[in-house]
């Protein structure tokens, strides 16, 4: 028993090492979503200048949509990008754009640069309807169902694996839901 | 000269403590009533700056924190309560945004773990201390036998004579 007792520090010391290694591998920028689950916010942006559709809340309603923030002065934005439109162009997904916080020609030279798979644009020049999604860091990348609800949200650029492990399967499965 | 010296040393120090403290907050962003941009200020010093986290939206320079001061300032405004102000931004970006947690379910173990731990090491320690106080008043100590104090007495004599 006393033994025992001499081993304690050596289980705390354990213990305590095995929380901090897991604690270190989280992400501090990984914050939880407050808007998860919950309707997209109201909300309604023109389009860039030239473009016929904007983005609202009404427009978020009856497909399962990807939503992507970015922006043209965004690095990790252009990393992505080739990731979206492989989404959009190959596995068929839905996805719209909110332009955070852009100079509109700024956008519109960006996009022909990079190419454009979005279904629609809204500019959020003041980055006000950004604040109503919980956006604190472009680029974000939120998945609404067809009742205009917000189901996922990734902050950052998104990865490969974040496409085949939670995106892709949260799309089948939003789109079985009917 | 010893005045002199004192003068030079005032003159050269007084212009740094004025300086050091350099706002965050521009002087565009503050509201003419004093009362209200009082509020305001107190608000934001509550709202953790997303981005740079361990800074509240009062101190940090980041463009967010700066659209989020702003956005405070316009709900005031508007008549919106202190509590109401800080539930609109929470509404958005979750109980994560208060650098002061609210007391609830989840976030009981941050709340009541230290002074848990604290009682634990208490109990921990007077356990401790209480069994040692016995070694000491020889409590725990088996007394001794027919025999052994024959013995005892035996080579007690024996020092004596």
């Amino acid at each position: 028993m006393r033994r025992l007792l001499y081993l304690l520090p050596f289980l705390l010391f354990i213990g305590v090492g095995v929380a901090f290694y897991l604690g270190f591998q989280r992400d501090p920028r990984d914050i939880p979503s407050a808007l998860i689950d919950k309707p997209v916010p109201s909300f309604e942006l023109p389009p860039l200048p030239g473009r016929p559709e904007g983005l609202s809340a009404e427009r978020l309603k009856g497909d399962v949509t990807l939503v992507n923030v970015f922006a043209s002065w965004c690095i990790p934005c252009k990393a992505e990008h080739p990731i979206i439109t492989r989404l959009a162009r190959e596995q068929g997904v839905t996805v719209r754009a909110i332009n955070h916080k852009d100079k509109a020609e700024d956008a519109l030279a960006w996009l022909a640069r990079n190419g454009d798979p979005y279904a629609s644009i809204g500019a959020d020049l003041d980055g006000r309807v950004s604040i109503d999604w919980g956006v604190y860091g472009v680029p974000e990348t939120f998945l609404v169902d067809r009742q205009g609800r917000i189901r996922f949200k990734h902050v950052g650029p998104l990865t490969p694996q974040v496409v085949d492990e939670q995106i892709l399967p949260m799309v089948k499965h939003l789109r079985g839901q009917g | 000269m010893k005045r002199l010296l004192l003068a030079a040393v005032l003159a050269l120090s007084a212009p740094i403590p004025a300086a050091v403290p350099a706002l965050a907050v521009q002087p565009d962003e503050v509201l003419p009533d004093p009362a209200l941009e009082s509020r305001a200020r107190e608000i934001s010093k509550e709202l953790r700056c997303l981005v740079c986290q361990n800074q509240s939206i009062d101190d940090s320079n980041a463009p967010l924190a700066r659209d989020l001061r702003v956005l405070v300032r316009e709900r005031l405004k508007a008549g919106d309560s202190d509590a109401g102000v800080l539930g609109y931004v929470t509404d958005r970006y979750g109980d994560y945004v208060l650098l002061r947690p609210p007391f609830k379910a989840t976030t009981l173990l941050l709340w009541v773990g230290p002074f848990a731990i604290l009682l634990l090491g208490g109990a921990a320690t007077a356990l401790f201390l209480r069994g040692r106080r016995g070694v000491a008043a020889g409590a725990d100590t088996v007394p001794l036998s027919d025999d052994e104090r024959r013995r005892l007495d035996a080579l007690l004599r024996k020092d004596d004579a």
